[in-house]
């Protein structure tokens, strides 16, 4: 029964069940009402207690990794960075700033210029103190255009970058109301020296500092005696070991060999959650399962027949069969309340095979099977979701015909080439990034070939209004302009879903990354 | 020692080398012939165009295979297997950490299912046709037919998660004592020992019964030597040769065929490595992974051969 109030409280607490039900069926159990309530009264050990060694199951990782934060693209680099690194600032679930590096950010009256003050008293694991020069040349080796940097695409509207005393200032090439934000993309580690001499060395001014590195095998990292913020780092030792096998991982977390283990499978989620002494945590993220059309290229250049097929999906049914309940619907736009400055009036597009079929038949398609390529490499169960578009379509009178592809080389030879795949998004941390990243006409990633210059000028209007209101009025006109005209189905956002035993404490519900953002080893503590 | 003999061994152990020589080759033209980029490979779905062509030009993809084959070769030669293209690191360095994973993990399960598959194969020999050895073949066939994978599953749920008995995750790491190391691997070692059992157990049974239908076995036996005994001193000598030829070829499953096992146990060595590699096209690290797998099947199977030249008695004492 115990087990079973465990997990009814928690629900109560992540909002899935309402505080009245959570009572009632407590009472079912046997419980009086004031113990009820105590349950969902925060834990006794909300202080945190200092001590223990965080062991964290993580899969993403290979033998080809390295501590470069540049390149830093899979899930276990971005742990070690986060853990042993820090950014100028970090941002909050609810969207507001956390000041890392920088004390504080100032804008110019345009949002054209920016100027962080630089933390003082900090020390790097080497014995360094940080300077805003170690800053600067970090941005520099990021914005090389000869760079391998994941960032630098982060960092091409920099026009300048300067130093001016404790201030590091940053001017765009054109107004950025996010500059900020950009400044929190995880590669961003400021390193000693900007990290040019030796970018791998794993040196930063994180909480815990490297001790073994055995990429594809396993991390140790011990506390950094002098770090500078007493409210974080509380393990004495954090270990990550790269477990690729999702039932390995599950296995190492039920037999208590690690604390933590991202990637859940979806489909083992609800199972694993009843082993005792463990739960499984899911937060709403932005990365996002699509199906893309390329807008330039027959039979997609018409507006009806892309709209045809974004009423011809089901996407309730995909949420639940391919999530298993572990995501929440899309609405054919890249954004989702994730998002700062969402706007959830916009209405939610369903599964319509009248509509469908009307759209179709104005679209004057000669009835010639669709051909949708996909790969499981493309998201997870991409395959099966294809098949369930097939029928859903098939409904409306639509003929999908599905074309299977290899796993392999599937970024290189069908996403962004062939003209209908199924794809995914990680997401990105505003919506300004997420749209220039794959919206804007002369984006590199413009995978869905969409091209529309009133688009592009509403995106650089939103990106230099300061004013919230204006900015969040100009992205939902942008959103509305996608979802009706733009190239992307987007049928579901996944859900973050991770296994994290009861004697961590301190875990927070942040869907901007997997695992609290990565800082689930700085901020949580033992019981 | 005679002449005939020291010849032969000397044509096997040219012969292997040829060989390993033509698998170079084969490994190289393999690793050219990879659908994808390299570079495209390395960085994935967010890479660049600017990074792919940075990429490009600083791993030297622009020369031409031949060259590129001679100069890999050569620095095999010289002992330099080269950088790993992917993370800059040196691959003798970080194969041999890798290797040294799977040969202790070889090791260890061939310390136990070698002794143990003839054990239970002269037992089975002893009590022909009899339950013991119907229980045997039984259980063996049962374990060497369900997937390993699934072997690996069952223990890790029962052994390692219900019972708590032994590690899930088979992590090993510097600091930890030989005892330790032992405890780590205990679950992946019974897989394999169970994998690799039934076919030398059947082997040893199938080749000493073969042998026991020979006049001299008759002999042995209206001399008054016990049935164990016969098989011991007299059938198992002389069906010694395809016992080790398939002991060895189960060895060397035991180094290049775990991958699988690796990876349910996450244990670190050279077949996850290997994996890792491949999917992000590291040509060198795969090429040096191919040649020591190679290297070892090939070794082990000249150990085979000239195990049998030598103990073929015809060879031994030529007319």
């Amino acid at each position: 029964m115990k087990k079973e109030l465990d997990m009814l409280a928690r629900k109560a607490l992540q909002g899935q069940l309402g505080r009245r039900d959570f009572m009632a069926r407590a009472a079912a159990l046997g419980l009086t009402a004031s113990a009820a309530s105590s349950l969902l009264g925060q834990p006794a050990s909300a202080q945190p207690v200092k001590g223990g060694t965080l062991r964290m199951g993580l899969g993403g990782g290979e033998s080809t990794n390295s501590l470069d934060p540049a390149a830093a693209l899979s899930q276990v680099p971005f742990h070690t960075s986060r853990t042993f690194g820090e950014t100028l600032v970090d941002v909050n679930p609810d969207g507001s700033f956390d000041f890392r590096l920088a004390e504080s950010v100032e804008p110019s009256a345009d949002a054209t210029t920016w100027a962080f003050r630089i933390r003082k008293g900090v020390e790097f694991h080497n014995g360094q103190t940080l300077t805003p020069d170690d800053v600067l040349q970090t941005m520099r080796r990021h914005s090389d255009e000869n760079t391998q940097s994941g960032a630098l695409g982060v960092m091409r509207g920099i026009a300048d970058m300067r130093l001016d005393g404790d201030m590091f200032i940053v001017e765009c090439t054109t107004p950025n109301a996010d500059l900020p934000y950009l400044m929190s993309s995880y590669q961003l580690v400021i390193q000693p020296g900007g990290g040019f001499e030796n970018p791998a060395a794993g040196i930063g001014t994180g909480a815990y500092k490297v001790t073994a590195e055995e990429p594809g095998v396993r991390y140790m990292f011990e506390r950094f005696g002098n770090y500078w913020d007493d409210s974080r780092g509380h393990f004495d030792a954090v270990e990550m070991l790269v477990i690729n096998d999702s039932t390995a991982r599950n296995a190492a977390l039920q037999s208590g060999q690690v604390h933590i283990v991202n990637l859940v499978e979806p489909q083992v989620a609800r199972l694993l959650d009843r082993a005792p002494g463990l739960s499984v945590k899911s937060v709403a993220g932005r990365g996002h399962y699509v199906f893309i059309m390329h807008c330039n290229t027959a039979p997609f250049d018409n507006k009806d027949l892309r709209l045809a097929l974004k009423y011809a999906i089901n996407r309730e049914e995909m949420v639940e069969r391919i999530l298993s309940g572990y995501g929440t619907v899309g609405n054919d736009i890249p954004i989702n309340a994730a998002y700062p400055l969402f706007d959830a009036s916009i209405p939610q597009r369903t599964y319509d095979p009248e509509k469908a079929a009307e759209h179709y038949k104005k679209s004057g398609h000669d009835g010639s099977p669709i051909v949708l390529q996909v790969a499981d490499a493309a998201f997870p169960g991409a395959v099966d979701a294809a098949q369930l578009f097939q029928q859903s379509a098939a409904a409306a009178g639509i003929p999908l015909e599905i074309k299977r592809e290899p796993d392999d080389g599937y970024w290189s030879e069908v996403w962004n080439k062939q003209p209908f795949c199924a794809s995914y998004w990680g997401g990105r941390p505003v919506q300004d990034q997420m749209y220039s990243t794959a919206y804007l006409s002369k984006a590199d990633w413009n995978d869905t070939r969409y091209f529309d210059e009133t688009f592009d000028k509403l995106l650089l209007e939103a990106r230099g209004e300061l004013d919230d209101t204006k900015r969040k009025a100009l992205y939902s006109e942008m959103a509305n302009m996608v979802r009706d005209d733009g190239g992307l189905i987007c049928p579901m956002f996944n859900d973050f879903v991770e296994g994290v035993r009861d004697e961590v404490q301190g875990w927070e519900q942040n869907g901007i990354w997997e695992v609290m953002n990565g800082s689930a080893p700085s901020r949580c503590w033992f019981a | 020692m005679n002449r005939i003999i020291l010849r032969i061994l000397a044509q096997r152990i040219a012969l292997s080398l040829l060989l390993l020589l033509l698998v170079s080759v084969l490994i190289f033209a393999g690793t050219q012939i990879l659908p994808g980029d390299v570079a495209a490979s390395i960085l994935g779905q967010s890479a660049t165009p600017e990074a792919l062509a940075n990429l490009r030009e600083e791993l030297g993809l622009n020369a031409p295979a031949w060259q590129r084959y001679f100069d890999w070769l050569g620095g095999l030669l010289q002992g330099d297997l080269g950088r790993s293209l992917t993370n800059g690191r040196d691959i003798g360095e970080a194969i041999g950490q890798r290797l040294s994973n799977t040969l202790f993990l070889a090791t260890t399960a061939a310390v136990i299912a070698v002794p143990l598959a003839i054990f239970l194969g002269l037992v089975s020999v002893l009590y022909r046709d009899r339950w013991p050895d119907k229980l045997i073949s039984a259980l063996s066939l049962a374990a060497v037919s369900v997937p390993e994978f699934l072997i690996g599953y069952i223990l890790m749920f029962w052994v390692g998660v219900q019972l708590g008995w032994a590690p899930s995750v088979a992590i090993l790491n510097d600091t930890m004592t030989f005892w330790e190391r032992l405890h780590a691997i205990t679950l992946p070692v019974a897989v394999l020992t169970m994998v690799v059992l039934a076919h030398m157990m059947r082997m040893t049974r199938a080749a000493i019964l073969n042998v026991m239908q020979s006049p001299y076995i008759e002999t042995a036996e209206l001399k008054g030597l016990g049935t164990f005994a016969v098989i011991w001193r007299h059938a198992l000598p002389n069906a010694i040769s395809p016992v080790v030829n398939v002991v060895m070829l189960n060895l060397a499953y035991l180094v290049v065929g775990v991958v699988v096992v690796e990876v349910v146990f996450v244990y670190p060595g050279m077949g996850q490595f290997l994996v890792d590699h491949v999917s992000k096209r590291d040509v060198p690290v795969v090429q040096a992974c191919g040649l020591i797998f190679a290297s070892v099947y090939i070794l082990l199977n000249m150990v085979a051969d000239i195990v049998s030249i030598l103990a073929n008695p015809r060879l031994r004492h030529p007319k």
